[in-house]
Protein backbone atom coordinates (compact mmCIF):
# COMPACT_ATOMS: atom_id res chain seq x y z
CA UNK A 1 0.00 0.00 0.00
CA UNK A 2 1.63 3.45 -0.99
CA UNK A 3 0.84 5.92 -2.64
CA UNK A 4 3.24 9.07 -4.08
CA UNK A 5 6.43 6.16 -3.58
CA UNK A 6 5.60 6.91 0.09
CA UNK A 7 4.83 3.87 2.38
CA UNK A 8 1.79 4.38 4.45
CA UNK A 9 1.78 3.15 7.97
CA UNK A 10 -1.14 0.24 8.63
CA UNK A 11 -3.97 1.08 11.65
CA UNK A 12 -3.33 -1.34 14.25
CA UNK A 13 -7.01 -0.69 16.19
CA UNK A 14 -10.23 -0.08 14.76
CA UNK A 15 -13.20 1.78 17.35
CA UNK A 16 -16.27 0.48 16.27
CA UNK A 17 -18.99 3.10 18.01
CA UNK A 18 -21.78 0.64 17.17
CA UNK A 19 -24.63 3.02 18.88
CA UNK A 20 -24.53 6.38 20.08
CA UNK A 21 -27.49 5.08 22.63
CA UNK A 22 -26.53 4.51 26.17
CA UNK A 23 -28.21 4.13 29.19
CA UNK A 24 -25.78 5.89 31.45
CA UNK A 25 -25.65 10.42 31.51
CA UNK A 26 -21.90 10.93 32.37
CA UNK A 27 -20.93 14.55 32.17
CA UNK A 28 -17.66 13.85 30.78
CA UNK A 29 -18.57 11.45 28.09
CA UNK A 30 -16.76 11.83 25.04
CA UNK A 31 -19.04 11.76 21.96
CA UNK A 32 -20.07 14.32 20.30
CA UNK A 33 -22.52 17.16 20.97
CA UNK A 34 -25.04 16.20 18.23
CA UNK A 35 -25.57 12.13 18.30
CA UNK A 36 -25.92 9.95 15.24
CA UNK A 37 -29.61 8.91 15.71
CA UNK A 38 -30.71 4.97 15.91
CA UNK A 39 -32.34 5.09 12.46
CA UNK A 40 -28.83 6.10 10.60
CA UNK A 41 -26.55 2.93 12.54
CA UNK A 42 -25.02 0.90 10.07
CA UNK A 43 -26.75 -2.74 10.04
CA UNK A 44 -25.06 -6.25 10.88
CA UNK A 45 -24.10 -6.91 7.35
CA UNK A 46 -22.15 -3.76 6.80
CA UNK A 47 -20.74 -4.00 9.86
CA UNK A 48 -19.26 -7.29 9.45
CA UNK A 49 -18.04 -5.97 5.78
CA UNK A 50 -15.91 -3.32 7.48
CA UNK A 51 -14.47 -5.29 10.13
CA UNK A 52 -13.41 -7.80 6.87
CA UNK A 53 -12.24 -5.01 5.55
CA UNK A 54 -10.19 -3.83 8.62
CA UNK A 55 -9.02 -7.23 9.19
CA UNK A 56 -7.82 -7.00 5.49
CA UNK A 57 -5.89 -3.61 6.09
CA UNK A 58 -3.86 -4.90 9.05
CA UNK A 59 -6.17 -4.06 12.08
CA UNK A 60 -5.10 -6.23 15.08
CA UNK A 61 -8.12 -5.43 17.35
CA UNK A 62 -11.46 -4.32 17.40
CA UNK A 63 -12.78 -2.49 20.17
CA UNK A 64 -16.19 -2.48 20.26
CA UNK A 65 -17.70 0.36 21.92
CA UNK A 66 -20.31 2.95 21.49
CA UNK A 67 -22.52 4.92 23.79
CA UNK A 68 -23.58 1.03 24.99
CA UNK A 69 -22.79 -1.46 22.83
CA UNK A 70 -24.79 -3.56 24.61
CA UNK A 71 -27.89 -1.62 23.40
CA UNK A 72 -27.24 -3.46 19.77
CA UNK A 73 -29.44 -6.46 19.64
CA UNK A 74 -26.95 -8.10 17.23
CA UNK A 75 -24.03 -7.77 19.53
CA UNK A 76 -23.58 -10.85 19.64
CA UNK A 77 -23.41 -11.06 15.52
CA UNK A 78 -21.25 -8.51 15.35
CA UNK A 79 -19.04 -9.80 17.45
CA UNK A 80 -18.89 -13.33 15.99
CA UNK A 81 -18.29 -11.28 12.74
CA UNK A 82 -15.11 -9.65 14.55
CA UNK A 83 -13.59 -12.92 15.29
CA UNK A 84 -14.14 -14.62 12.04
CA UNK A 85 -12.14 -11.89 10.75
CA UNK A 86 -9.49 -12.62 12.93
CA UNK A 87 -9.73 -9.74 14.73
CA UNK A 88 -9.09 -9.46 18.77
CA UNK A 89 -12.24 -8.46 19.90
CA UNK A 90 -12.37 -5.52 23.10
CA UNK A 91 -15.73 -4.83 24.80
CA UNK A 92 -15.86 -1.46 25.50
CA UNK A 93 -18.90 -1.53 27.96
CA UNK A 94 -21.05 0.40 31.01
CA UNK A 95 -22.02 -2.74 32.43
CA UNK A 96 -25.37 -1.91 31.55
CA UNK A 97 -27.62 -3.86 29.77
CA UNK A 98 -25.53 -6.85 29.62
CA UNK A 99 -27.27 -9.94 30.94
CA UNK A 100 -25.23 -12.73 32.39
CA UNK A 101 -26.36 -15.25 29.22
CA UNK A 102 -25.57 -12.35 26.77
CA UNK A 103 -22.02 -12.44 28.09
CA UNK A 104 -21.48 -16.00 27.59
CA UNK A 105 -23.01 -15.95 24.45
CA UNK A 106 -20.38 -13.01 23.48
CA UNK A 107 -17.50 -15.57 24.86
CA UNK A 108 -18.80 -18.28 23.16
CA UNK A 109 -19.03 -15.79 19.75
CA UNK A 110 -15.15 -15.42 20.41
CA UNK A 111 -15.39 -12.07 22.48
CA UNK A 112 -11.36 -11.77 23.58
CA UNK A 113 -11.45 -9.20 26.38
CA UNK A 114 -14.44 -6.91 28.15
CA UNK A 115 -13.14 -3.69 29.83
CA UNK A 116 -15.70 -2.18 32.21
CA UNK A 117 -16.10 1.68 33.57
CA UNK A 118 -16.21 2.49 36.86
CA UNK A 119 -17.24 6.19 37.98
CA UNK A 120 -16.64 5.86 41.98
CA UNK A 121 -15.49 3.35 44.74
CA UNK A 122 -18.32 4.75 46.91
CA UNK A 123 -21.56 3.47 45.54
CA UNK A 124 -23.73 6.53 45.85
CA UNK A 125 -21.07 9.07 44.77
CA UNK A 126 -20.69 6.32 41.27
CA UNK A 127 -24.22 6.03 40.67
CA UNK A 128 -24.30 10.44 41.04
CA UNK A 129 -21.72 10.75 38.59
CA UNK A 130 -23.27 8.23 36.12
CA UNK A 131 -26.43 9.62 36.03
CA UNK A 132 -28.37 5.97 36.53
CA UNK A 133 -29.48 4.61 39.89
CA UNK A 134 -28.09 1.37 40.23
CA UNK A 135 -25.26 1.16 37.67
CA UNK A 136 -22.63 0.78 40.37
CA UNK A 137 -24.12 -2.71 41.54
CA UNK A 138 -24.42 -3.68 37.99
CA UNK A 139 -21.43 -3.17 36.92
CA UNK A 140 -20.29 -5.03 39.91
CA UNK A 141 -22.27 -7.83 38.64
CA UNK A 142 -21.22 -7.82 35.28
CA UNK A 143 -17.38 -7.91 36.27
CA UNK A 144 -18.28 -10.63 38.37
CA UNK A 145 -19.81 -12.53 35.36
CA UNK A 146 -16.86 -11.79 33.27
CA UNK A 147 -14.10 -13.19 35.76
CA UNK A 148 -16.71 -16.28 36.63
CA UNK A 149 -16.35 -16.83 32.33
CA UNK A 150 -12.60 -16.54 32.72
CA UNK A 151 -12.45 -13.57 30.10
CA UNK A 152 -9.85 -11.30 31.28
CA UNK A 153 -11.17 -7.63 32.40
CA UNK A 154 -10.08 -4.07 32.72
CA UNK A 155 -11.23 -1.96 34.88
CA UNK A 156 -11.57 1.70 33.29
CA UNK A 157 -11.45 4.52 36.37
CA UNK A 158 -12.08 7.62 34.89
CA UNK A 159 -10.87 10.46 37.16
CA UNK A 160 -11.94 14.36 38.24
CA UNK A 161 -12.27 16.24 40.83
CA UNK A 162 -15.07 14.02 42.77
CA UNK A 163 -13.14 10.96 42.69
CA UNK A 164 -9.67 12.20 42.29
CA UNK A 165 -8.57 11.48 45.92
CA UNK A 166 -9.68 8.11 46.05
CA UNK A 167 -7.16 6.77 43.49
CA UNK A 168 -5.69 4.10 45.65
CA UNK A 169 -9.66 2.76 45.97
CA UNK A 170 -10.26 2.86 42.64
CA UNK A 171 -7.66 0.35 42.18
CA UNK A 172 -8.18 -1.78 45.59
CA UNK A 173 -12.00 -1.67 44.19
CA UNK A 174 -10.27 -3.06 40.29
CA UNK A 175 -8.00 -5.60 42.68
CA UNK A 176 -11.38 -7.27 44.30
CA UNK A 177 -13.30 -7.04 40.60
CA UNK A 178 -10.64 -9.39 39.57
CA UNK A 179 -9.61 -6.37 36.78
CA UNK A 180 -5.68 -7.53 35.58
CA UNK A 181 -6.00 -4.04 34.06
CA UNK A 182 -6.98 -1.01 35.69
CA UNK A 183 -7.05 2.35 34.01
CA UNK A 184 -6.43 5.49 35.77
CA UNK A 185 -8.13 7.71 33.09
CA UNK A 186 -8.46 11.56 33.91
CA UNK A 187 -10.84 13.08 31.97
CA UNK A 188 -9.93 14.56 28.78
CA UNK A 189 -11.98 17.60 27.59
CA UNK A 190 -13.85 17.22 24.26
CA UNK A 191 -17.74 16.64 23.96
CA UNK A 192 -19.61 16.80 27.17
CA UNK A 193 -16.90 16.65 28.97
CA UNK A 194 -16.09 20.16 27.57
CA UNK A 195 -19.39 21.82 28.75
CA UNK A 196 -18.56 20.39 31.99
CA UNK A 197 -14.87 21.44 32.26
CA UNK A 198 -14.98 23.35 35.49
CA UNK A 199 -17.24 21.03 37.16
CA UNK A 200 -14.84 18.43 36.77
CA UNK A 201 -11.13 19.89 36.70
CA UNK A 202 -9.41 18.98 39.39
CA UNK A 203 -6.81 21.08 41.18
CA UNK A 204 -2.84 20.96 40.16
CA UNK A 205 -2.27 19.49 44.07
CA UNK A 206 -4.71 16.94 43.74
CA UNK A 207 -2.72 15.95 40.39
CA UNK A 208 0.45 15.66 42.10
CA UNK A 209 -1.47 13.68 44.64
CA UNK A 210 -3.14 11.12 42.15
CA UNK A 211 0.43 10.66 40.06
CA UNK A 212 2.54 9.94 43.26
CA UNK A 213 -0.48 7.21 44.38
CA UNK A 214 -0.45 5.79 40.72
CA UNK A 215 3.82 5.45 40.93
CA UNK A 216 3.50 4.21 44.54
CA UNK A 217 0.82 1.79 43.37
CA UNK A 218 2.30 0.53 40.82
CA UNK A 219 5.13 -0.80 42.92
CA UNK A 220 3.48 -2.55 45.67
CA UNK A 221 1.16 -4.20 43.01
CA UNK A 222 3.46 -5.00 40.89
CA UNK A 223 2.63 -8.37 38.81
CA UNK A 224 -0.75 -8.17 40.29
CA UNK A 225 -2.56 -5.67 38.05
CA UNK A 226 -1.29 -3.89 34.76
CA UNK A 227 -1.51 0.06 35.93
CA UNK A 228 -2.22 2.61 33.26
CA UNK A 229 -2.34 6.24 33.55
CA UNK A 230 -3.78 7.99 31.19
CA UNK A 231 -2.07 12.07 32.04
CA UNK A 232 -4.49 14.59 32.53
CA UNK A 233 -4.30 16.85 29.49
CA UNK A 234 -4.14 20.22 31.35
CA UNK A 235 -2.11 19.66 33.39
CA UNK A 236 0.75 18.12 31.36
CA UNK A 237 4.15 19.90 30.23
CA UNK A 238 3.93 18.26 26.62
CA UNK A 239 0.96 16.90 24.39
CA UNK A 240 -0.10 13.32 24.45
CA UNK A 241 1.04 12.00 20.98
CA UNK A 242 -3.36 11.48 20.20
CA UNK A 243 -4.45 8.25 18.71
CA UNK A 244 -0.78 7.34 17.88
CA UNK A 245 -0.61 10.45 15.21
CA UNK A 246 -3.48 11.40 13.12
CA UNK A 247 -4.06 8.45 10.23
CA UNK A 248 -0.90 6.58 11.80
CA UNK A 249 -1.96 3.95 13.87
CA UNK A 250 -6.17 3.58 14.31
CA UNK A 251 -9.53 4.74 13.09
CA UNK A 252 -13.03 5.22 14.09
CA UNK A 253 -16.17 4.62 12.62
CA UNK A 254 -19.08 6.05 13.86
CA UNK A 255 -22.47 4.19 14.45
CA UNK A 256 -24.11 5.97 10.98
CA UNK A 257 -20.34 4.92 9.25
CA UNK A 258 -18.45 7.65 8.65
CA UNK A 259 -14.88 6.98 9.21
CA UNK A 260 -12.56 9.24 11.91
CA UNK A 261 -8.77 9.69 12.30
CA UNK A 262 -10.00 9.96 15.99
CA UNK A 263 -13.38 9.75 17.63
CA UNK A 264 -13.49 13.92 18.58
CA UNK A 265 -12.66 14.87 14.67
CA UNK A 266 -15.71 15.69 13.80
CA UNK A 267 -15.31 19.01 15.88
CA UNK A 268 -12.86 20.23 13.54
CA UNK A 269 -15.01 22.14 11.02
CA UNK A 270 -14.23 21.84 7.29
CA UNK A 271 -12.77 18.19 7.82
CA UNK A 272 -14.69 15.99 4.73
CA UNK A 273 -15.35 12.49 6.15
CA UNK A 274 -16.06 9.73 4.16
CA UNK A 275 -18.39 6.96 4.87
CA UNK A 276 -18.15 3.33 4.68
CA UNK A 277 -21.34 3.21 2.92
CA UNK A 278 -19.90 4.56 -0.46
CA UNK A 279 -15.68 3.73 0.29
CA UNK A 280 -13.93 0.67 0.75
CA UNK A 281 -11.89 1.08 4.39
CA UNK A 282 -8.89 0.83 2.93
CA UNK A 283 -10.02 3.58 0.21
CA UNK A 284 -10.55 6.04 3.23
CA UNK A 285 -7.53 5.03 5.09
CA UNK A 286 -5.45 5.84 2.07
CA UNK A 287 -7.45 8.98 0.69
CA UNK A 288 -10.54 10.37 2.38
CA UNK A 289 -9.56 14.48 2.69
CA UNK A 290 -10.09 13.93 6.55
CA UNK A 291 -7.17 11.26 7.11
CA UNK A 292 -4.81 13.01 5.18
CA UNK A 293 -5.48 16.69 6.60
CA UNK A 294 -3.20 16.18 8.77
CA UNK A 295 -1.11 12.95 8.66
CA UNK A 296 2.70 13.64 9.07
CA UNK A 297 4.81 16.43 10.71
CA UNK A 298 4.74 18.91 7.22
CA UNK A 299 1.47 20.96 8.33
CA UNK A 300 2.70 21.71 11.77
CA UNK A 301 4.02 25.23 12.93
CA UNK A 302 6.60 26.17 14.86
CA UNK A 303 8.30 25.49 17.42
CA UNK A 304 6.92 22.21 16.69
CA UNK A 305 8.64 22.12 13.34
CA UNK A 306 11.94 21.99 14.40
CA UNK A 307 11.33 20.70 17.95
CA UNK A 308 12.75 17.08 18.99
CA UNK A 309 9.52 15.83 20.20
CA UNK A 310 7.94 16.10 16.84
CA UNK A 311 8.05 12.91 15.64
CA UNK A 312 7.41 11.62 19.41
CA UNK A 313 3.55 13.66 20.09
CA UNK A 314 2.68 14.96 16.67
CA UNK A 315 2.40 18.42 17.91
CA UNK A 316 -0.23 16.60 20.13
CA UNK A 317 -4.01 16.77 19.19
CA UNK A 318 -5.66 18.08 16.50
CA UNK A 319 -9.38 18.54 18.44
CA UNK A 320 -7.85 20.03 21.09
CA UNK A 321 -5.69 22.83 19.27
CA UNK A 322 -8.52 23.52 17.54
CA UNK A 323 -10.63 24.04 20.58
CA UNK A 324 -8.72 26.32 22.66
CA UNK A 325 -7.18 28.42 19.60
CA UNK A 326 -9.58 28.49 17.25
CA UNK A 327 -7.12 26.43 14.21
CA UNK A 328 -6.24 22.61 14.02
CA UNK A 329 -3.10 23.28 12.58
CA UNK A 330 -1.81 25.02 15.72
CA UNK A 331 0.77 23.53 18.69
CA UNK A 332 -1.57 21.72 20.76
CA UNK A 333 -1.63 24.11 23.70
CA UNK A 334 -1.19 21.86 26.63
CA UNK A 335 2.56 21.69 24.98
CA UNK A 336 4.57 24.13 27.11
CA UNK A 337 6.29 25.45 24.27
CA UNK A 338 3.16 26.70 22.53
CA UNK A 339 2.34 30.14 22.32
CA UNK A 340 -1.25 29.57 23.64
CA UNK A 341 0.02 27.34 26.35
CA UNK A 342 -1.51 30.27 29.22
CA UNK A 343 -4.97 29.68 28.14
CA UNK A 344 -4.67 25.96 29.29
CA UNK A 345 -2.64 27.19 32.44
CA UNK A 346 -5.50 29.62 32.86
CA UNK A 347 -7.98 26.95 32.35
CA UNK A 348 -6.42 24.38 34.92
CA UNK A 349 -6.98 26.72 37.67
CA UNK A 350 -10.96 27.05 36.80
CA UNK A 351 -12.81 25.30 39.25
CA UNK A 352 -16.86 25.78 40.04
CA UNK A 353 -19.08 23.33 42.03
CA UNK A 354 -21.92 23.51 39.25
CA UNK A 355 -24.49 20.38 38.79
CA UNK A 356 -23.43 17.78 36.44
CA UNK A 357 -24.81 19.02 32.79
CA UNK A 358 -25.54 15.05 32.08
CA UNK A 359 -25.52 13.34 28.48
CA UNK A 360 -29.07 12.37 27.70
CA UNK A 361 -29.75 11.46 24.12
CA UNK B 1 3.61 -11.63 44.04
CA UNK B 2 6.54 -11.68 41.85
CA UNK B 3 9.19 -14.78 42.45
CA UNK B 4 12.45 -14.13 41.47
CA UNK B 5 13.08 -17.43 39.19
CA UNK B 6 10.82 -19.70 37.05
CA UNK B 7 10.61 -23.00 38.56
CA UNK B 8 11.70 -25.80 36.21
CA UNK B 9 8.29 -27.56 36.63
CA UNK B 10 6.33 -24.74 35.75
CA UNK B 11 4.18 -24.85 32.64
CA UNK B 12 3.96 -21.56 31.31
CA UNK B 13 0.89 -20.44 28.84
CA UNK B 14 -0.74 -17.59 27.68
CA UNK B 15 -3.67 -16.63 29.72
CA UNK B 16 -7.22 -15.96 27.71
CA UNK B 17 -6.91 -13.08 25.78
CA UNK B 18 -3.74 -12.69 25.20
CA UNK B 19 -3.05 -14.49 21.20
CA UNK B 20 -0.10 -14.66 19.30
CA UNK B 21 -0.70 -14.14 15.66
CA UNK B 22 1.29 -14.05 12.54
CA UNK B 23 -0.01 -10.63 10.37
CA UNK B 24 1.30 -10.17 7.41
CA UNK B 25 0.32 -6.65 6.86
CA UNK B 26 2.19 -5.44 9.87
CA UNK B 27 5.21 -7.67 9.22
CA UNK B 28 5.11 -10.58 11.28
CA UNK B 29 4.36 -12.05 15.08
CA UNK B 30 2.22 -10.40 17.34
CA UNK B 31 1.01 -10.73 20.89
CA UNK B 32 -2.31 -9.41 21.10
CA UNK B 33 -3.03 -8.34 24.71
CA UNK B 34 -5.75 -6.39 25.98
CA UNK B 35 -6.20 -3.26 24.41
CA UNK B 36 -2.36 -3.83 23.42
CA UNK B 37 -0.22 -5.24 20.77
CA UNK B 38 3.40 -6.17 21.03
CA UNK B 39 5.67 -6.96 18.06
CA UNK B 40 7.39 -10.29 18.78
CA UNK B 41 10.30 -11.03 16.77
CA UNK B 42 11.47 -14.52 15.47
CA UNK B 43 12.95 -15.75 18.58
CA UNK B 44 10.55 -14.28 21.35
CA UNK B 45 7.66 -15.98 18.62
CA UNK B 46 9.58 -19.42 18.91
CA UNK B 47 9.64 -18.86 22.90
CA UNK B 48 5.71 -18.03 23.45
CA UNK B 49 4.53 -20.59 20.66
CA UNK B 50 6.27 -23.33 22.98
CA UNK B 51 4.25 -22.06 25.69
CA UNK B 52 1.23 -24.23 25.53
CA UNK B 53 0.32 -25.35 29.22
CA UNK B 54 1.78 -29.20 28.65
CA UNK B 55 5.52 -28.28 28.10
CA UNK B 56 7.54 -27.23 31.30
CA UNK B 57 10.25 -24.54 31.47
CA UNK B 58 12.67 -27.36 31.70
CA UNK B 59 10.97 -28.97 27.85
CA UNK B 60 10.86 -25.95 26.18
CA UNK B 61 14.39 -25.01 26.85
CA UNK B 62 15.58 -28.03 26.36
CA UNK B 63 13.45 -28.09 23.36
CA UNK B 64 14.89 -24.55 22.44
CA UNK B 65 18.66 -25.53 22.89
CA UNK B 66 18.60 -28.75 20.43
CA UNK B 67 16.34 -26.46 17.73
CA UNK B 68 18.98 -23.64 17.84
CA UNK B 69 21.96 -25.68 19.01
CA UNK B 70 22.54 -23.13 21.83
CA UNK B 71 24.48 -23.65 24.81
CA UNK B 72 21.41 -24.60 27.43
CA UNK B 73 21.99 -22.34 30.25
CA UNK B 74 22.31 -19.31 28.05
CA UNK B 75 18.63 -20.49 26.24
CA UNK B 76 17.54 -20.71 30.34
CA UNK B 77 18.58 -17.24 31.10
CA UNK B 78 17.04 -15.52 28.85
CA UNK B 79 13.74 -17.43 28.14
CA UNK B 80 13.23 -17.31 32.16
CA UNK B 81 13.87 -13.40 31.74
CA UNK B 82 11.17 -12.92 28.80
CA UNK B 83 8.60 -15.11 30.28
CA UNK B 84 9.28 -13.37 34.06
CA UNK B 85 8.77 -9.75 32.18
CA UNK B 86 5.74 -11.30 30.58
CA UNK B 87 4.38 -12.53 33.60
CA UNK B 88 4.97 -9.15 34.77
CA UNK B 89 2.62 -7.52 32.22
CA UNK B 90 0.28 -10.62 32.87
CA UNK B 91 0.77 -11.39 29.32
CA UNK B 92 1.84 -15.13 30.85
CA UNK B 93 0.66 -17.76 33.57
CA UNK B 94 3.49 -19.29 35.03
Amino acid sequence: MATNGTALPRPLGLLAELTHRCPLGCPYCSNPLALDPRADELDTATWARVLNEAAALGVLQVHLSGGEPASRRDLVEITAAARSAGLYTNLITSGVGVTTQRLAALAEAGLDHVQVSIQDSEEKSADHIAGYDGAYARKRALAAAVVALKLPLTVNAVIHRANIARVENLVALALEMGATRVEIAHVQYYGWALKNRATLMPTRAQVDEAVKAVEELRKRHHGRIVIDAVVPDYHARFPKPCVGGWGRRSLNVTPAGRVLPCHAAESIPGLEFWSVRDHSLEEIWISSPAFTAFRGTAFLPEPCQTCERREIDFGGCRCQAFALTGDARATDPVCQLSPHHALVAELANVQEDRSYSYRRM
Amino acid sequence: MTEATISPDARPRLPRGVRLTHNEAQGGWVLLAPERVFKADAIAAEIVKRCTGEATFTDIVDDLAKTFAAPRERIAADVGAMLRGLADKKLMEL
